[in-house]
């Protein structure tokens, strides 16, 4: 990051750099990133000094932020205007895999909580 | 007027020829309409994994009085995988910058590194699997194991799939040299091995790491 330079400013982390160094560096960064946040993912897991309820909401948080990175830095989507198309098929992608994912998820939870047996009842029929 | 005359007419932009900022004219050039298609292909890709994921987050605990998750799961082995996977995806892009600049000596090394790390994570994996097996956890035990293994068996087949398409890109770069359709083919091996890492965070996450939490 140099004042003098400032087309090195204008481009976004992922897009293609003219020099082969800032392009690596951006994928160095994108690795680091990716290390400290797989890394905080695995500190979070095994210390018990944090919120037990929340740990596995903040392990998602963490998971969600490193797919950005990987996104950002890896496969190189940006907010530029030659890749208007790229977000909006992302943006669609993501849309069926939450509604795949949480709607199958909220409703066989439901599904379980109001038809689940009662324990002692699901021993007397294995019993029979 | 013919259909001819009037195909200019269709779309966003005009027969004027001032720039309106809303694109140009005609089909985009292949190299921009191929990685877009493939992205498409690996977006579909991730919807088919969202299905195998609901799936298993509905049945992690329909265990049979089978193992759960806490009994089957060793998070170092992860951690090794997860390491391997992510180095393998970081030297892919590391062997796109040389191979955009035709570099043929370390495009080739950088992918020999990309091939060896994807097969030491699918080494790990296959261990993991057989030793499982070799418990009696296998798929057949209980629906949460079932689930599990197609999920991660899944991603599994597509790490296999991705070396193999690996050395076939590492092959035809090495015949035909850097040329316009070959480089195609590589940004889309690129596209794709990115792409299950990707998946992998969510495998790691929420398979191995929320399920062996205490």
């Amino acid at each position: 990051m140099t004042e003098h330079d400032p087309e090195k400013l204008n481009v976004a982390p992922g897009t293609p750099h003219d020099s082969m160094v800032s392009e690596t560096i951006s994928y160095v960064v994108g690795l680091g990133l990716a290390l400290v946040l797989t890394g905080v993912s695995f500190w979070v897991a095994s210390t018990g000094v944090l919120w037990g309820p929340g740990v596995a909401t903040g392990l998602v948080v963490l998971a969600i932020a490193q797919m950005g990175v990987h996104l950002v830095f890896f496969l190189h989507i940006t907010s530029g205007p030659d890749n208007t198309n790229n977000v909006l098929a992302l943006a669609f992608g993501v849309l069926i895999v939450l509604l795949v994912m949480i709607g199958t998820i909220f409703i066989m939870s439901r599904m379980n909580a109001n038809m689940m047996p009662d324990p002692s009842m699901m021993n007397l029929q294995m019993q029979r | 007027m013919t259909a001819g005359t009037e195909a200019p007419m269709v779309g966003l932009t005009h027969l004027s020829s001032e720039d309106t900022g809303l694109g140009q004219r005609g089909p985009q050039s292949k190299s921009i309409v191929v990685p877009y298609g493939f992205w498409l292909f690996v977006l579909s890709d991730m919807v088919l994994f969202s299905a195998l994921f609901a799936t298993y987050a509905s049945l992690v605990h329909a265990t049979d009085g089978g193992p759960t998750t806490n009994q089957l799961f060793d998070r170092n082995l992860v951690a090794v995988e997860t390491m391997a996977l992510l180095l393998s995806s970081f030297v892919c892009g590391l062997a796109m910058i040389t191979a955009k600049r035709g570099n043929m000596a370390w495009t080739q090394i950088w992918l020999v590194a990309t091939g060896a790390l994807g097969l030491v994570f699918l080494g790990i994996e296959l261990h993991e699997f057989s030793s499982m097996i070799a418990e009696g956890a296998g798929p057949q035990r209980s629906a949460f194991l079932s689930s599990f293994f197609t999920l991660v068996g899944c991603h599994g087949a597509h790490v296999t799939a991705g070396l193999l398409w690996l050395g076939t890109m590492m092959a035809q770069i090495w015949n035909k040299g850097f040329k316009e359709h070959i480089m195609r083919r590589l940004l889309c091996f690129s596209v794709f091995w990115h792409a299950l890492d990707i998946i992998w965070v969510a495998i790691f996450t929420i398979v191995y790491l929320i399920g062996t939490l205490p």
